[in-house]
């Protein structure tokens, strides 16, 4: 039996976090197909073929891969599930959408955002927003995981040598959902989860103009913007920016968190972070407690300060 | 139309959970209890329907033991018509939950399902997609955004690079993003009202469902505490730290 991963991409890259659900993959000791469903002028396959760890690529190639719907994903999943006895994706939006429902449908009971995988049978996964960690054990043959992408490497994009096999692609015919349209937020700054660097801003910036002045951080850092779920909850920033239980999991070398007091939430998405520092006024803020550099002032007077001395 | 909206009892979302003294579980002995957050959007958004003309029922489900009745009762006294209790002492996982969900839908049919994205104790996030698949319906989740047309509804989704549209129609399965709306709170002379709302019991058996639990819990433990950091003076300090302490810029 092989390992099945699922692969996320935007039309044209493969995502990192694929590349990190392939390293967390490696861990089974199976090897490790993956699952590519994209419209046929992709460049996604090229891409894909020279992967590290990769055996084979399931090549579903189709128009209407151009965007990707639940129910088309998990069709592909259940025609090819008899040389399966795992099937992985992230636990970004497009694996939480995609993996449930192609688990239902082959009968697994899923387990959620791995971040260990202890044996083939055996993993840890946060619960009640990483205030404990649970070690579960499954009991089935066959398994389904999506994979915290931050608690695992990335494999390499080159020295691999798959083959690629032309799959049928599952008609559509009893969809009843359409794709109407997107509206991605478009950025030149690194993408939020795959950044060395964050700076998020909490309620304490006041308002969305503020983020200007994160952003003038940012931009010298190379580095990600993101926010508290107080800072999004009062429409400062798109939901998009979010770290945290209900947005984001982000693991960078750095991550500055300003005007972020720090409760639970959010620090379920952003404390495996290499190194933390907290920038608030109140000193009692429970942000101090994990963060390794604390620095007690005004946000308003230590963000310019930061911006001239980096 | 009829809404049917799945619920789940979890932990109020201020307290922090930990582990029991054997390791064994999470200890929710005192611990407050209270309507999963994701949950309480999805019966606001019924209500928020039901008030623009758009649907005339609304059915709230949750499966547990009578404990459960607490939020089954919170839920009618924002506004939901009835409450369904699928009795039982045992707790389903997503897969068995959304197994029991099917069998109620089979029972009562809908032509809406909204539910929450993820109830904030096990962080699952599977029950609505594994109903939808389960019930062969269209999903549509992590929901920002919900507008009912005819028989079709188009609904715009939270995902990680911004924002998706999509449209499905009619019975569908929609799951709840924070941003969809601000739930509100219960009045008392609703609460009261409430009291006399029908809360119908079911059990496991007569709907046919067989609970599995296909994984096990081991062991919970407590997450590694990070050490306290230091606390620096000035930003000339911080720079200086990050440069030749954690060497990070």
């Amino acid at each position: 039996m092989k390992t099945l991963v699922i692969a996320e991409h935007n039309g044209e890259n493969l995502s990192a976090a694929t590349l990190s659900v392939i390293d967390a993959a490696k861990k089974l000791g199976r090897d490790i197909d993956l699952l590519v469903a994209s419209n046929s002028s992709s460049n996604v396959l090229e891409e894909a073929k020279v992967v590290e760890g990769v055996s084979t690529i399931l090549d579903f190639s189709h128009e209407k891969f151009e965007n990707e719907i639940a129910e088309d994903i998990a069709a592909c999943v259940v025609s090819v599930k008899d040389s399966y006895d795992f099937f992985l994706a992230s636990s970004s939006t497009s694996g939480k959408n995609n993996l449930p429902r192609a688990a239902a449908l082959l009968d697994i009971q899923q387990i959620s955002e791995v971040t260990e995988i202890l044996d083939d049978k055996t993993f840890k996964k946060p619960i009640y927003a990483g205030s404990c960690i649970a070690t579960v054990q499954s009991t089935q043959e066959k398994n389904a995981l999506t994979i915290r992408t931050t608690s695992f490497e990335k494999t390499g994009t080159s020295g691999g040598s798959a083959s690629v096999e032309t799959k049928d692609v599952p008609d559509s015919n009893s969809r009843k959902s359409d794709f109407v349209k997107n509206e991605l937020t478009v950025s030149d700054r690194p993408e939020l989860t795959a950044a060395d660097i964050v700076v998020s801003g909490g309620r304490g910036m006041q308002n969305g103009e503020n983020f200007a002045l994160l952003e003038a951080v940012a931009t010298k850092l190379n580095a990600a913007v993101g926010a508290s779920r107080a800072a999004v909850d009062s429409g400062f920033v798109p939901n998009d920016y979010q770290v945290g239980q209900t947005g984001k999991s982000v693991a960078p070398n750095l991550y500055i968190a300003v005007g972020i007091s720090g409760a639970i939430q959010h620090l379920a998405g952003m404390k495996d972070s290499k190194t933390i520092v907290a920038i608030n006024k109140d000193e009692e803020a429970p942000i101090f407690k994990v963060a390794d550099y604390g620095l007690v002032a005004d946000l308003f007077e230590a963000l310019p300060d930061l911006e001239s001395k980096l | 139309m009829k809404i049917l909206i799945p619920i789940k009892r979890v932990n109020d979302y201020n307290v922090k959970v930990r582990p029991n003294q054997a390791n064994t579980d999470v200890d929710l002995s005192n611990v407050k209890m209270a309507m999963n957050p994701f949950c309480e959007i999805a019966v606001e958004e019924a209500i928020k329907l039901k008030e623009a003309g758009k649907a005339d029922e609304i059915v709230v489900v949750t499966i547990g033991d009578d404990k459960h009745q607490e939020q089954l009762r919170t839920a009618l006294a924002l506004g939901a018509d009835r409450a369904l209790l699928v009795k039982t002492d045992k707790t389903l996982q997503p897969l068995d939950v959304a197994k029991t969900l099917a069998k109620v839908y089979e029972k009562e049919s809908a032509d809406l399902v909204i539910m929450g994205k993820v109830g904030i104790d096990g962080d699952h996030n599977q029950t609505g997609q594994m109903f939808a698949a389960l019930t062969n319906l269209p999903q549509a989740t992590f929901a920002s955004e919900v507008e009912v047309n005819g028989n079709h509804v188009q609904v715009t989704r939270e995902i990680d690079g911004g924002l998706e549209t999509l449209s499905a129609e009619m019975p569908a399965v929609i799951t709840t993003d924070l941003r969809l709306n601000e739930p509100r709170y219960a009045s008392l002379p609703n609460i009261m009202k409430a009291k006399r709302k029908p809360l119908e019991e079911l059990s496991l058996d007569e709907l046919n469902v067989n609970v599995e639990n296909k994984v096990t819990t081991l062991k919970v433990e407590s997450p590694p505490e990070r050490q306290e950091g230091v606390k620096v003076e000035n930003v000339e300090q911080l720079v200086d730290k990050l440069k030749n302490e954690a060497k990070v810029i």
